[in-house]
């Protein structure tokens, strides 16, 4: 089963999906110093996103997710992926200056055909993601 | 994308690897979001400081020092982490403020004019009509783009960093005339009396809606908003909904008519909001074991006005023995609430007030929180209320006279 996305960069990578139901902020939710998402009620609370590819079905506010990226990416505990519904030009911006894949839009929701665990190849020269 | 001459010789390293570099960048965040051209840009606002940035960002920095690189445009900064006046008292870590230090001056080096305010916009520069500019804060933008009319996506630090080397930015989202029309109409029934009011606006709007691309259409509303009105419904749609753009009809330039604002388009979404869904945004919020010891006037810094506000509403008053009511601000806004005496009757009144930084991005905010045991963070600031929950802080909306009570009472209501 794979997913189509609208736009996309970066290298293809393989991993084990984390499937959000709810937004994503590396200033609002993250821990940024362990990888492990610690806003109080969020859908993920006490989930690590540390080598995860992330799906995520909106980017939420934050200009300061651009060094975030950088900074957990140099910390070693940044994601293999992004994969967002909607996101915004900082998500994107951050991702890219990181070397982070990030895509954006899906044909389908992520929801009908990967859980969180399952293994994932995110191909984003084919704005493709295929669940393996 | 389509490269003009001088671009093309940039990318030739006709002015250096830094803006080779920065345009290649660029180059790739233009091509994910199909962008055909640059424009260029008359004035950056960047976002860059040691807590936002940590070592990885630092070390980039000196990098592109070293490699000569400058500002093309005027440049500014946005709020940062430390208050050196105020950092040991905080228990702020000794070797971030000097990292802090380092970075200041490392960002004066390229001609970066560091005027650490996320109120730039009522501050510092206020672009025009049509004028594309490359600002980061989300506040700042969606101030920009409405209040304005001038164009700017979110620039986040490095892209940012990236247009101020450049002196141009892709051309997509918000410099595009199509994506700045309203998506979705809001009639503003509720009277709207105080600052807190136009953020909880902001948050029923923007966590309906999160969509960097929804542009609400404001309308209805009984008088004339003010700017410190805008700038708190701005920042809190930014911070709910990630929006960076909105219209209110009869105040914003390009809003002078529902229809205009519209774009022509005369089916789409309508929602009202009246009193009773902002009382119910009040009423919300749960107050663990009523923690009322921390105040929080903050995200965005105040303005002078609002200096004004809460220096008439703390005259006469105390913070409570064992609470904390910080407020931020930039440099010139204190400098006159010193000579206007604003200052005076707040440091007064036991209240905290931290210069340059917002509180949100503090150095060493966690183990603050756990070093004075707070679980709670009152706050008038819906767009501070929402993007402080990592810090695991419980956090809380309230009305700025309701605020000024709290951190002199000690009572959480």
């Amino acid at each position: 089963m794979n997913i189509k996305v609208n736009r996309a960069f970066g290298p293809v990578v393989e991993g084990e999906a984390l499937v959000s139901e709810e937004g994503f902020s590396p200033r609002y939710d993250l821990d940024r110093w362990s990888g492990v998402i610690t806003k109080p009620g969020h859908k993920l609370e006490g989930q690590s996103i540390v080598d995860k590819i992330c799906f995520f079905p909106t980017a939420k506010g934050g200009i300061a997710a651009g060094w975030a990226f950088y900074d957990i990416k140099w910390k070693k505990i940044a994601p293999k992926a992004f994969i967002f519904g909607v996101t915004n030009p900082v998500m994107v911006q951050g991702a890219i200056f990181a070397g982070i894949p990030i895509t954006e839009g899906w044909d389908r929701h992520p929801r009908e055909v990967v859980r969180t665990g399952a293994r994932v190849r995110v191909d984003p020269a084919r704005k493709l993601i295929e669940v393996l | 994308m389509e490269l003009t001459p001088e671009e093309q010789a940039i990318l030739g390293g006709a002015k250096g690897d830094a803006v080779r570099r920065a345009l290649e960048y660029q180059i790739e965040v233009g091509k994910f979001w199909g962008a055909k051209r640059f424009v260029p840009v008359t004035n950056v606002h960047m976002m860059g400081d040691i807590e936002v940035m940590g070592d990885a960002g630092l070390e980039f920095l000196r990098n592109e020092a070293k490699q000569a690189a400058r500002c093309s445009v005027p440049t500014t900064t946005n709020a940062r982490c430390i208050d050196f006046a105020h950092c040991e008292r905080l228990g702020q870590d000794a070797g971030e403020a000097a990292k802090e230090r380092e970075l200041i001056a490392t960002l004066r080096r390229m001609d970066v004019v560091t005027t650490d305010t996320c109120i730039n916009y009522q501050t510092v520069y206020q672009p025009h009509l049509g004028e594309h500019v490359a600002w980061g804060d989300t506040g700042t933008v969606i101030y920009a783009n409405s209040v304005f009319g001038a164009r700017s996506n979110f620039e986040a630090g490095p892209a940012a960093l990236a247009a101020a080397l450049t002196g141009r930015t892709p051309e997509y989202g918000f410099h595009l005339s199509e994506n700045r029309k309203g998506t979705f109409a809001v009639e503003l029934e509720a009277r709207l009396d105080d600052l807190a009011d136009w953020g909880a606006v902001g948050k029923i709007v923007g966590e309906s809606h999160q969509n960097y691309y929804a542009v609400p259409v404001f309308h209805g509303f009984r008088r004339i908003p003010t700017a410190d009105e805008l700038k708190h419904l701005g920042a809190a749609l930014a911070s709910y909904g990630s929006m960076g753009m909105f219209h209110f009809v009869g105040a914003t330039p390009e809003a002078p008519s529902i229809e205009t604002a519209m774009g022509g388009v005369s089916a789409f979404e309508r929602l009202s909001i009246g009193e009773s869904d902002i009382e119910k945004t009040f009423k919300g919020y749960g107050l663990g074991h009523g923690d009322a010891r921390l105040v929080v006037f903050s995200g965005p810094q105040q303005s002078l006005f609002e200096m004004k506000r809460l220096a008439e509403l703390f005259q006469g008053r105390k913070v409570k023995h064992g609470s904390t009511c910080v407020v931020t601000t930039n440099s010139a806004v204190l400098s006159q609430s010193e000579k206007l005496g604003y200052r005076k009757t707040l440091e007064g009144a036991g209240v905290t007030i931290l210069e340059g930084v917002c509180f949100y991005i503090l150095q060493n905010l966690s183990p603050m929180r756990e070093k004075n045991r707070w679980t709670n963070m009152v706050s008038n600031s819906a767009k501070i209320v929402n993007i402080i929950g990592a810090h695991r802080f419980k956090t809380i909306l309230r009305r700025t006279t309701d605020c000024v009570e709290i951190a002199c009472s000690g009572v959480l209501k």
